[in-house]
């Protein structure tokens, strides 16, 4: 191979090799060329992405970091802060789903951890194909194995997420996983290398050929020739990584560790080289002492492998012995791999000779590339609707049944029983409501954490979407009576080299943004993945908001089960805005994807949720549940549903029913009040839009002449085993 | 029918390179129990079964006995 088909066959361009040379001023060796080539993927480097991302708003009152580390950190109260990030883990779930998920899971646990934090809560944002394919009941039955596979041993507990299904995903899965995790304040880490002569130290498992060129293997569309590349897979060891959660918190707390940071993709590479450039230093790394798993291993696989559950420490001389005594006691594997220097470089050693060196900063230091945004011709003809077309159903009892039943709204159950929800005993709302709500034990204090995503309608509007995704997952926040902080966010896209894609990309961007803007929460950690693709079809346009929030007493909160007869239900939030523009009763049912889906009215939106999280906080709300995917009719039947107590209500704004019933908009909460709170409730509501539809009561639900079915006949729908299909 | 059925043994372990946490496990453990000189371990599973098309267990390792993506395997038709 010459060299210009060796730094193609590693992934750089012509023009990212001519800008190695440059700055290098000569002609780079192949192990370094391995390193530019990992750290300059878009996976590492955030290539196309980069200039986009400066425009998230990432400065609050209670952010503590902001994006740039392996986490971002929120301040809590009482000296109590989380640390939370999502990340993707899409292309290696796609070639191999139970190692995909279960790495993912893995990975992300590790983020938070090298911030100091303890992991204390996993939520999994999940989407596939149409789960008629084969293929793809495979990817999601493994992916939800992977999951609880890694999550469920290693002790932290999946406490929610989402899973959806449309074709637009089939051959390249999402699969997001958001770790959050709790720390005392003063106990935040950095990853920043300080001190030259400090020793670095691996530490977990030994080094193998996993994930070789993983890195730019996530920033490479799918094909078959992926089958070929399999590999590469890594595979996850969950009891190792418990093993380092409880190492990596005992260093901490004994105050042992300079800097920590996560193995991830780029390995020993990405982790050195980052933590080096934002020290302002060097680090030498010496690749014969790093501990191996087989033997023959080149010292450019060395510092490129992905093996999994490894950190990176800094370490003063003086404290490395106590270290190697803490992980020994605990069986972990630890050793002195190389020290940190003045020479600016990642300089790699083996066999006391230099195999290469690089300056970190030029690794650190991708390329950033800066498109047009224009806008597609698909937009367009895809917002067009003409809702006249869309003929009115007759039979309201059958169109909801068939609705509930749908992969995309029903129970989640099936998947969430797999997971251990309760580990830990901090969960007190598990998955299946709006948000997960979890205790700090010794506190009154509380959280909540949910993710959520809008692939369909960031395809239809990506402005529109971005911003309402951002709104849903405060309103879900909101709904259980917690007060939004800060957001973590995974973009899911297709090839930035595509101008339809770009636009999607650089649009939903500005919609989450002026959302975060309007709502007051920063974004604060986020990750990218692009290039999902698969014979040539993107993706739908997928940012996945990962939101947190707080709840000063954490018995005060709310679900979304009607727990009582003859409370009284209201809507709050603008009345009037839902339309069938990209809902899910117009894709299910009249097998649409068009229309352009109500903005958010995000001032309004705000002040709406605001009153509701601060009803349920003051005790006067305790269920709460946001109108969202399917409508008010699939609301009122998951409230019913939950608590086992019927509803009924009338609608009559004299719409379209199925628009009354069916139609989306966000921006809207219902509530049920016993009645002799109302007054108050009422009061408390004084200057946003309200509006009682009913009461809960009887066994079933009924909305107007429109609606008229048992409880058993909507679970029956509603509670459908995604994995039913396997056999039957 | 029964007379037709041929006995297959297929031993399937990972492949050379994945990482094998089994494996590592045991390795780990048994110098914990005072055996010394214990280079890599790596643990696989073996399934013997009864076929009436031998022809058909290929497909059977790959769909289904072992996971081709991390797994190697190997079969035999032992009676």
């Amino acid at each position: 191979m010459n060299l210009e088909e060796t730094y193609r066959s590693l992934g750089l361009s012509d023009a990212e090799y001519a800008r190695v040379r440059e700055l290098l001023g000569r002609t780079p060796n192949f192990l370094e060329l391995s390193l530019f080539s990992v750290m300059w993927s878009e996976h590492c480097g955030y290539k196309n992405s980069r200039p986009l991302l400066g425009r998230f708003p990432s400065e609050g009152g209670r952010v503590l970091q902001g994006p740039g580390e392996n986490a971002g950190v929120v301040e809590v109260g009482e000296g109590w802060a989380l640390a939370f990030k999502v990340e993707s883990h899409n292309h290696p779930s796609a070639v191999e789903p139970y190692q995909g998920a279960a790495t993912g899971v893995g990975g992300i646990i590790r983020d938070i951890l090298a911030m100091g934090a303890r992991p204390v809560a996993v939520l999994d944002s999940l989407r596939f194909g149409d789960p008629a394919d084969g293929r793809v009941r495979y990817l999601f039955r493994e992916v939800v194995r992977g999951i609880g596979g890694y999550g469920n041993p290693v002790g932290v507990p999946t406490v929610g997420g989402e899973v959806e299904f449309a074709p637009a995903y089939t051959g390249n899965p999402l699969v997001n996983a958001m770790c959050v995790g709790l720390l005392r304040v003063e106990d935040l880490m950095r990853s920043r290398a300080v001190g030259v002569g400090n020793r670095v130290i691996l530490l977990g498992a030994r080094t193998g050929r996993d994930g070789i060129h993983g890195a730019t293997f996530a920033s490479d569309e799918l094909s078959g020739e992926s089958e070929a590349r399999r590999p590469n897979v890594q595979v996850g060891d969950p009891f190792a990584g418990k093993v380092l959660i409880e190492a990596c918190l005992e260093l901490r707390r004994r105050d042992l560790l300079v800097a920590l940071q996560d193995l991830g993709a780029a390995g020993i590479t990405s982790s050195a080289s980052e933590m080096a450039a934002k020290g302002g230093v060097g680090i030498e790394i010496e690749t014969d002492r790093v501990p191996l798993r087989e033997g023959g291993m080149e010292p450019w696989e060395v510092m490129i492998s992905e093996s999994q559950e490894r950190m990176l420490a800094v370490v003063e001389p003086e404290r490395v012995e106590e270290v190697l005594k803490v992980a020994a006691r605990y069986g972990l594997g630890a050793a002195v791999v190389g020290r940190v220097a003045d020479h600016g470089e990642l300089r790699v050693l083996c066999g006391g000779e230099v195999a290469g060196s690089v300056p970190a900063e030029y690794l650190a230091d991708a390329p950033a590339y800066e498109r047009e945004v224009v806008e597609p011709e698909y937009l367009k003809e895809a917002q067009r609707l003409d809702v006249e077309e869309i003929p009115v159903p007759g039979d309201f009892n059958a169109v909801l049944l068939r609705m509930l039943s749908h992969p995309n709204l029903c129970s989640r159950r099936s998947v969430w029983e797999q997971y251990d929800y309760q580990v830990r005993t901090n969960t007190v709302v598990g998955p299946g409501a709006d948000a997960a709500v979890m205790r700090i034990k010794g506190t009154k204090l509380g959280y909540a954490v949910v993710t959520d995503g809008r692939g369909k309608w960031c395809y239809l509007d990506p402005e529109g979407g971005g911003a309402a995704t951002v709104a849903e997952a405060y309103r879900n926040l909101s709904c259980v009576g917690a007060e939004p902080v800060a957001l973590t966010n995974c973009l899911n896209f297709g090839s930035p080299e595509k101008p339809a894609v770009y636009y999607q990309l650089a649009r939903s961007i500005e919609g989450m943004s002026r959302a975060c803007e309007a709502l007051g929460t920063p974004v604060v950690s986020g990750n990218v993945s692009l290039y999902n693709e698969t014979s040539g079809g993107a993706v739908y346009p997928t940012p996945v908001v990962g939101m947190v929030g707080v709840l000063e007493d954490v018995s005060c909160h709310a679900t979304p089960g009607f727990g009582r007869e003859g409370d009284v239900v209201a809507v709050v939030g603008a009345s009037g805005r839902a339309s069938l523009a990209g809902s899910e009763y117009l894709e299910i049912v009249h097998g649409r994807v068009a229309g352009r889906p109500p903005e958010p009215d995000l001032a309004l939106e705000k002040e709406c949720a605001d009153r509701v999280r601060r009803l349920i906080a003051e005790g006067l709300v305790d269920t709460a549940h946001d109108i969202s995917s399917g409508g008010l009719a699939v609301a009122l039947a998951e409230m019913a549903i939950a608590g086992g107590v019927g509803v009924e209500v009338e609608v009559g704004s004299g719409r379209r029913p199925d628009v009354e019933l069916f139609g989306e908009a966000g921006g809207q909460i219902l509530i049920a009040v016993p009645g002799e709170r109302w007054d108050e409730v009422r009061e408390a509501l004084a200057g946003v839009p309200w509006q009682i539809i009913g009461r809960t009561g009887g066994g079933g639900l009924k909305i107007g002449g429109f609606v008229d079915l048992k409880l058993e006949e909507l679970r029956g729908a509603y509670g459908r085993d995604l994995f039913a299909e396997e056999t039957g | 029918m029964s007379e037709t059925l041929r006995r297959v043994r297929v031993l399937v372990r990972p492949k050379e390179g994945i990482l094998d946490p089994q494996g590592e496990a045991v390795r780990r453990a048994l110098p914990a129990l005072g055996f010394g000189g214990v280079g890599s371990v790596h643990v696989g599973r073996l399934i013997e079964l009864e076929v009436e098309d031998e022809s058909q267990v290929e497909d059977m390792c790959r769909r289904l006995l072992a996971n081709p993506t991390i797994e190697e395997y190997e079969w035999e038709v032992i009676g």
